[in-house]
Order: C-alpha cells, then sequence, then structure tokens
C-alpha cells in the first residue's frame, strides 16, 4: 500500500530527537549511571603475550588483599565454548571463546579477573596474581597463517554450529565459495582485463561511551544486568546457555548507549559481572578503559581483497572475481559473515555481468579480534572494486562516472548474488523495486562539476584538486532471519505506551519509531511514550545491527500502529453501537454520522466506567527481502604535490534510502557514516609492534576525525518509495561508510597519478608515489 | 582529605583521596552528567568549567580546586536546552554521550570570545570529539546558538 508521502504529518518531516534535550542537559541515562552504588569493581588481567599457554597461575596473594571479593581464572568458570558475536541462533560464528581459558592469543586477552570493593583494590590485586607463561610463537601476518605452524586453536571443545568452513588446526574460521557462470572463460573472452590487489586495516570503533555493563540480584533472585549493548537479546540468550541458566533468571536492560557501530553487538564485560554477582550476591559492575576498547573488544577485519575485472572495448563489464583473505584476530566473531558481504553486498551493483566469482578465507591470527562494524565488509569490498572499477574506466579510455552507469543496478533489476549470498547462509532472491542510483549518480555529479572538473583542476604550480567517485550499496536488515516487535497500549487520557525490542544505540530509533506510530495513529510524537530493550518488559527484537532497525522494527511499529488502530475503531463503534465501516477517527474523535466520542473519553470508559478492558496490540515482522539502499559519492580532494598533504574540500553524497522517516535523523546517519569512512580512508591506523604490542591505543595514537579535518559535506537524499518499507523507508544506518576509501583512493588519483593500494591513504604513501612517477 | 569548593554556585565538602580526579569525585557523589570517555584527557567529554574556563575534569585533581567554583551541565540548564534546540534542528545529536560536555565547552566559547570566527570556534571546541555526528551539523548547530541574543 503505497502512502503519498505528501500527506504525512509525522514521517518524513522534521522532528527533533525525543531524548537529545534530556541528553544534552546530562541525565543520568547511560550503563554505568545506573550501576548500584556500592558495585564491586571489576578489573580484568590481560596478557602481556601475543600467544601464550598459562603453565601456572596463582591467586591466593589476590585473594588475601583486604577489599577483594572475588578473584576468577580458567579454573574457576564453566568451560563452555561460546561466540561473543552477539548474533541469532545458530549463530554463524565459531564457537571458540571460553569466558577465561588456559591459552591466551592476544596481547589484552584475559587471563583472570578481580572484583574488589574499588578500583584501586582491584588494580592492586591484578599486581598480585601470579602467572607463568608458557610463550608460543605468534602469528602476526595474516597473509601467513594459513596452516602456518603455530596453531591458534589447538584447543578441544570448541566448534562451528553449521557448516562455515571452520579449520581450526589449519587457522581457518571460516572460508567461502561461490560462482555464477564461468569466470575464467569470461575474462579469457574480454577485451581489458584489470587485476589490482587492495589492502585495507583494522578500524577501530572509537565510540566514545566505553563498554560497560553492571549486574545486581533482584527481590526474585533475578540477575538484572544493564549493558550498553546492541543485542540485549541475544545477551540473554548466549549467557543462559553459557553459564547453564534458565533464560528466566535472567533480565537484560539496555539503556541509553554512547555510541556502538557494531562494536557493541558482541559480549565484553557482561559475564565477568554476571558471575560476580552470582557468586558474591554483590551488585558489581565493569566499565572498559579506553585503552581496553581499543586494544582487547574489536576491529574492523582487516582484508586483503584481489580484484579481476573483464570488460568489452564499449565499456560492458563481462566478469568480476573477488578473492579475499580476512583477518579475524585471535577468536572468529563475525569472521564467515563480513566476509561474505564483501561480495554479497557489494558485487551486485554490476549486475550485468555474465559471470561472478566470490571467494576466499578468513583466518586467525594473534592480534586483537575482528568482528562487526558498520559497513560490515561492505567497505573493504566497496574500496576494492570502485577503486578497480576506476583502473578499468582508464583502460577503456573512458570516463569512470559513464562506465559506471552503464553497468551499475538499476530498479526493476535483479543480480543472482541475492538468491546464493546470505548471512553465513543462502540468501533470498529479491527484486530492486526501488533503486535510484542512476539519479543519485547523476545528481551528485551536478553536486561536485564533474563535467567541467573531472579528473583534475590545477590550482598552482604545488596544488591541484583532484575529483573522485564511487557506487555503493548496503541491505536492512537480513530476511528471514531478524525479527523485531511492537506493543502499543492505550493509556487513560489517550496516550500510547509503545514498548519495542529494538535498541537505540544513538541512531535515533526511539524517535523515528514514536514517529511511525503518532503518523499512523494521527497525533503527535509526545503523545507516545516508548520505551525499548528490556528483556522483562519489551517484545522480542534481533538488536541493532545489520541495517535493520527501520526496516523490520519500524515494519513492526507501523503493523502494530494499522492494527491499533483498526481495534480503538472497532471499539468505538461498539461503544457509539455503530458499524466499524460507518465510523471514521481523526486521532482524537471517533465520527459516525450525528454521533460522536473522544478518544480522551473512551479511554477513560475503558479503565473505570464502562465495559472495563485494556486496549493493546502486539505486532511482529520479520523481513522477506533486504532492499538495498543506494549510494553514489564524490570528492573533491586539494592535494600538496611537495609534501603530500591533502585535504577533503567537499564530500558529496546522494542516497537513495527510501523514504527517510526523519530527514534530519537520516542526514546525521548519512554523514557520520561518512566522517567515519574519511577517518578509515585518510589516517585512522592500527599499529602493532613486532611482538603484536598494539602501539595505537588510546586517541593520540589513534586520530579519529575532528572538526578541523571535516569540511564540507553536501548530502542530499534521492526521492524514493521502497513498498516494502515502512512508509517506504529502507535502511540508512550503514551505507554512508562505504564509500569513503574508494572516492578518496580515486580522487587522489586524478589529482596525482598516485594510486594507493592500502589504507590508510597517508601524505607519506602519495609522496612516495610521487617520487616513483618521477623516476 | 577534605576539598571544599562551589559546585553550581552551593557550597560543597567531599571527603576525597590527594591523588583522586574531579570527574572520578563527582560521578562518585553522584553527578553523572559528567562523563567519561577516555580518563587520559584526549577526548572532553568530562568537560567541566573550572572558575568559567573549560577543563578535562578527569585530569584535574580535586584537590586543586579548594575554594573554586565548578560548573557542571546541572548549572547552565536552560543554556543546554538552547543548545539541545540548535543541535536537534541541524540533525546534530546522536547518542548524546559528548553532548553534556558539547553544551559546557559551547556555553564557556560564547561567554569568553564574542563574535567567534570559524576558525576561533573550531580551535576552541577541537578537543571535544564526536564519534557520532557528521561534525558539520555541529558546528552549524553551535555558530547558530552563537548567533543568539
Ligand atoms: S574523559 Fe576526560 S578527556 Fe576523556
Ligand atoms: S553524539 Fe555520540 S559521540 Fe557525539
Amino acid at each position: 500500500m503505497a502512502v503519498d508521502k505528501k500527506k504525512l504529518k509525522v514521517v518524513n518531516n522534521k522532528t527533533h530527537s525525543i531524548d537529545g534535550q534530556g541528553l544534552m542537559q546530562g541525565r543520568s541515562y547511560y550503563t554505568d549511571d545506573l550501576a548500584e552504588q556500592n558495585s564491586l569493581v571489576i578489573k580484568i588481567l590481560r596478557s602481556p603475550h601475543a600467544f601464550a599457554h598459562i603453565k601456572s597461575i596463582d591467586v591466593s596473594e589476590a585473594q588475601k588483599l583486604n577489599g577483594v571479593a572475588l578473584v576468577l581464572t580458567y579454573k574457576d568458570v564453566p568451560h563452555v565454548s561460546f561466540s561473543r558475536a552477539g548474533q541469532g541462533y545458530p549463530e554463524p560464528s565459531p564457537h571458540d571463546k571460553f569466558i577465561l581459558d588456559e591459552y591466551v592469543r592476544y596481547v589484552g586477552d584475559e587471563v583472570a579477573m578481580v572484583a574488589a570493593v574499588d578500583e584501586r583494590v582491584a588494580e592492586e590485586a591484578l599486581k598480585l596474581i601470579k602467572v607463568e607463561y608458557e610463550v608460543l610463537e605468534p602469528v602476526l601476518d595474516f597473509e601467513t597463517a594459513y596452516e602456518n605452524k603455530s596453531i591458534i586453536h589447538p584447543e578441544d571443545g570448541i566448534k562451528e554450529m553449521f557448516p562455515i568452513g571452520f579449520e581450526p588446526k589449519k587457522n581457518v574460521a571460516a572460508a567461502y565459495e561461490m560462482e555464477v557462470g564461468d569466470v575464467e572463460k569470461e575474462l579469457a573472452k574480454s577485451d581489458v582485463i584489470v587485476d589490482e590487489t587492495f589492502y585495507s586495516q583494522a578500524q577501530a570503533h572509537a565510540m566514545l561511551e566505553t563498554h560497560s555493563s553492571n549486574a545486581r540480584l533482584d527481590a526474585h533472585n533475578r540477575l538484572v544486568i544493564y549493558s550498553s549493548t546492541q543485542t540485549p537479546f541475544h545477551m540473554r540468550r548466549i549467557m543462559a546457555t553459557t553459564l547453564g541458566l534458565p533464560v528466566s533468571k535472567i533480565r537484560f536492560i539496555k539503556p541509553r548507549v554512547g555510541g556502538g557501530f557494531g562494536g557493541k553487538q558482541a559480549f565484553h564485560g557482561e559475564m565477568f559481572c554476571a558471575l560476580t554477582t552470582l557468586r558474591t550476591g554483590k551488585p558489581s559492575k565493569l566499565v572498559y578503559t579506553r585503552e581496553e576498547v581499543f586494544g582487547a573488544s574489536y576491529t574492523r577485519h582487516p582484508m586483503r581483497i584481489r580484484m579481476r575485472i573483464g570488460a568489452m572495448k564499449d565499456g560492458r563489464i563481462n566478469a568480476i572475481d573477488c578473492r579475499s583473505l580476512s583477518d579475524t584476530g585471535a577468536y572468529g566473531e563475525h569472521s564467515l559473515t563480513v566476509f561474505m558481504i564483501v561480495g554479497s553486498k557489494v558485487l551486485p551493483l554490476y549486475n550485468k555481468v555474465d559471470a561472478v566469482k566470490f571467494g576466499g578465507q578468513v583466518v586467525y591470527t594473534n592480534h586483537v579480534p575482528a568482528g562487526a562494524y558498520r559497513g560490515y565488509g561492505a567497505i573493504q569490498g566497496n574500496y576494492a572494486l570502485e577503486a578497480t572499477i576506476d583502473i578499468l574506466a582508464e583502460k577503456l579510455g573512458m570516463d569512470p562516472k559513464v562506465l559506471r552507469e552503464k553497468n551499475s543496478m538499476k530498479e526493476k533489476e535483479t543480480s543472482p548474488i541475492f538468491e546464493i549470498m546470505g548471512e553465513g547462509t543462502k540468501g533470498t532472491a529479491m527484486i530492486m523495486e526501488s533503486c535510484k542510483l542512476p539519479y543519485c549518480i547523476k545528481r551528485g555529479a551536478e553536486l561536485i562539476g564533474w563535467e567541467k572538473n573531472w579528473p583534475r583542476v590545477k590550482v598552482s604550480d604545488t596544488k591541484v584538486r583532484g575529483y573522485g567517485m564511487a557506487i555503493a550499496m548496503q541491505g536492512s536488515g537480513i530476511p528471514f532471519m531478524d525479527m523485531g516487535s511492537c506493543s502499543i497500549k492505550l493509556n487513560d487520557g489517550g496516550s500510547y505506551n509503545v514498548t519495542v525490542g529494538a535498541t537505540d544505540i544513538g541512531q535515533g530509533s526511539d524517535t523515528l519509531i514514536a514517529q511511525i506510530v503518532a503518523e499512523e495513529l494521527q497525533t503527535s510524537v509526545d503523545n507516545i511514550l516508548i520505551y525499548s530493550s528490556d528483556t522483562d518488559l519489551t517484545p522480542f527484537d534481533c538488536g541493532a545491527y545489520a541495517s535493520s532497525t527501520t526496516y523490520i522494527s519500524g515494519n513492526a511499529a507501523w503493523k502494530a500502529a494499522i492494527k491499533m488502530r483498526e481495534r480503538l475503531i472497532k471499539e468505538a463503534a461498539e461503544y457509539l453501537s455503530e458499524k466499524p465501516e460507518n465510523v471514521e477517527f481523526d486521532g482524537k474523535i471517533f465520527t459516525s454520522k450525528d454521533k460522536q466520542v473522544s478518544l480522551y473519553d473512551l479511554s477513560v470508559q475503558f479503565l473505570y466506567n464502562k465495559n472495563l478492558h485494556q486496549v493493546s496490540i502486539t505486532e511482529s515482522y520479520y523481513g522477506h527481502v533486504s532492499p538495498p539502499p543506494f549510494m553514489a559519492a564524490y570528492a573533491e580532494v586539494e592535494v600538496d604535490l611537495e609534501t603530500g598533504e591533502y585535504e577533503v574540500l567537499n564530500y558529496v553524497t546522494v542516497t537513495d534510502c527510501g523514504t527517510t522517516i526523519n530527514p534530519m535523523l537520516a542526514r546525521g546517519q548519512v554523514e557520520g557514516g561518512i566522517v567515519q569512512g574519511l577517518g578509515m580512508a585518510c589516517f585512522e591506523d592500527v599499529k602493532y609492534d613486532k611482538k603484536g604490542n598494539l602501539l595505537s591505543n588510546n586517541f593520540l595514537g589513534y586520530h579519529i576525525p575532528t572538526h578541523k579535518e571535516i569540511h564540507k559535506l553536501t548530502s542530499e537524499f534521492a526521492d524514493s518509495y521502497e513498498p516494502t518499507g515502512p512508509f517506504g523507508a529502507k535502511s540508512v544506518g550503514e551505507i554512508g561508510i562505504d564509500t569513503p576509501p574508494a572516492v578518496i583512493c580515486n580522487a587522489i588519483y586524478n589529482a596525482t597519478g598516485v594510486r594507493v593500494h592500502n589504507l590508510p591513504i597517508t601524505p607519506e604513501k602519495i609522496l612516495k608515489g610521487l617520487k616513483e612517477l618521477k623516476k | 582529605m577534605l576539598v571544599t569548593f562551589y559546585l553550581n554556585n552551593t557550597q560543597v565538602s567531599y571527603d576525597v583521596r590527594p591523588d583522586e580526579y574531579l570527574s572520578h569525585t563527582l560521578r562518585s557523589h553522584g553527578i553523572k552528567s559528567v562523563k567519561v570517555g577516555c580518563n587520559e584527557s584526549t577526548c572532553g567529554s568530562c568537560t567541566l568549567l573550572v572558575d568559567d574556563k573549560p577543563v578535562m575534569s578527569c585530569s584535574v585533581l580535586t584537590a586543586s580546586i579548594e575554594g573554586k567554583h565548578v560548573t557542571t551541565v546541572e548549572g547552565i540548564q536552560e543554556e543546554a536546552a538552547k543548545i539541545a534546540y540548535h543541535f536537534a534542528e541541524e540533525g546534530a545529536d546522536q547518542c548524546g554521550f559528548c553532548n553534556a560536555g558539547y553544551a559546557l565547552v559551547v556555553y564557556a566559547l560564547k561567554r569568553e570570545i564574542k563574535n567567534p570566527t570559524e576558525e576561533q570556534i573550531i580551535d576552541y571546541i577541537v578537543g571535544n570529539l564526536c564519534r557520532c555526528s557528521g561534525l558539520q551539523s555541529q558546528l552549524n548547530a553551535i555558530k547558530a546558538y552563537l548567533k543568539e541574543e
């Protein structure tokens, strides 16, 4: 049922985020703000070695220290392998982690846990733990991990939940292969072949709120955990299984989360809080230090991607072959699924090929584990593909924009990849019901002045402006796997309680779900009392990942609101002794011919006077497709040819995310994503020393974009309507991050002739390239 | 040791350790608006005003503020609401973790520099990191607030 966007009053209209003011005013709303005042403070003893076996561990001195309540080593915790990935059931990630283990696999891996009356005592106690390590030879170069003589997971008891290519004895966490048509044959037929290899780094999430959790027992002796998580319902399930508790004994509450970007999909301190509170009966809390966030949580998967593309002289792309190698670090969280996205949410962009092939391995190394991070493989794949497309265009003597226009996805088209590749499993066939990519490309070119400026404009003898572009797609949730739900309850006075499992992590889902319900029930957002993500009080939701919230949870909310509206009309009809089809409702008054009743009166009657009952509705939704948002992005970059330094003067994007439920928040998602992507493209770099120690473990060593580096962002949206989305919406949370590495790479090349094949694109690399060109 | 200072114009005395930092003291006394994003003076989320100057409270020893005036966002609620309005207008608010710190630094900027240039604004706020927003929207919101009479 297509909705006329012009008639919308709340959705697609400017609406302030419902909690912005309270947060600016400093209300206690985040996980650690809500810890019990007398919580035991938990600290973790972390490995100083990249790979070692614990020969002996003596905690007796630590236990004796005054104020220490609990010390745990691998000997004291359940020996049940699990995955911290925070995914649905069964997880597509290997169960290769124990809460504590006798092996440590990266510098920062957990050795032991201390809970004490305060931080000082806990830290003192850590120093008293005596550990004897047998130091093992680490694997620190992912290109040498496969069948390395150092086996990172030699232990028993680890497993895959279904076949994912898990071969721990070969250091392989997951592997995948697929082919449509015959790529070698098509390449052989092509007039032009390009063959390029790109490397991308282990970007850090660097969300400002560090990973935090705390626990207490309630009056019913149930474990209540506050956690800065993106996936409270998955947490509850995984914790119950791993600790051997009934699900009914655990309640997870997600308060306000200070940024997640995928990093908070996973378990960080929750198991330790649970164990401490269960064993001592006392409340406990664990707040990661900034150094722990950098060095002991997650990064993006570093990758090597080789792209081979074959095309005919007229610019028709025949075949794409994408071989990838991904570094999952010490544990295999999200190893397969991130890897598959490199293919499945990137390669369909060029859907007119006769053959396409994707595959490779995800290997273990002794680095900080990699996990979910906004973009989730698509940004790595996009960098390799979209830089290679520019190289191909040059070989063909074509404008890369024209090459893209000729070969890219259009509305009502499809790609066989959708059916073959899903998230760890088979995919789902779908047709692009909404795809305004051609418009996005055209409009973006106008905004950057492509015709006039591409490829470069000379500013002076030493300064050149280069222009680059790329296109991108993502998805909207995982079909037949991600489910969201929503309950609506009518209050006396006519306000509505809306409870959703959907996890607001700063992206604004509470606001946009309130908008969706308000629109359908013809009321205002402040009449919607939304409460989200509490496993006791709200209905289920898979959580905030895979760009699912607007589409999946938004659809659930819309469905519930539609049902509530029908229900209210039925109730009013009964009250007025009329037929429902004769009753009209304008959000406040029910009218039937000459009879009327207000929602206010009706709601009060039901609770106090007549036909007493509670009116409430619960609905859920899962996707049958995962409609991709699309984007075209362009940049204007000014390079100093003497120093290699450059500035991104303007970054233009035109996005098709269907209807923007909240235009300001959608822009915030796009621009926030772009800025993170620019960080990855330009300077964010994770550095290790030769022994596997992380050097970039604070904001001085790991620079994220600031107001100094970000100049102009020009962000527009295409007029688009996705028929399966709530009020025509698709997702917008991840797409913004995908393009900057390729766009900057292409712009720098156009300015200087230097093609940088490994991220970040630093002045040093540009200068080195310039020197080589001069030779 | 006992330290006496003015917290949002009210005199308070807290018993603290000599090596304790202000962000810690305030949070442990229930003032949770002080956010700690790094605890090593590199992110700005713990920004407070000491005698009207923005400081990163995770690196200010509580012992050093004897007799001084400390302003947390609780002390500038109305101004914070105005800044929040402009953030919302520009779509600059997301997770909000950086926001209380921003409110204080932007408020201090307005009092300290009349009609600042864009460069002055950026120099003043650059220590306040935000990982969520596109930053440009924040800057626009800040400019709009600074223009307010
Ligand atoms: S917490 Fe003080 S600057 Fe980051
Ligand atoms: S809004 Fe999240 S850090 Fe600024």
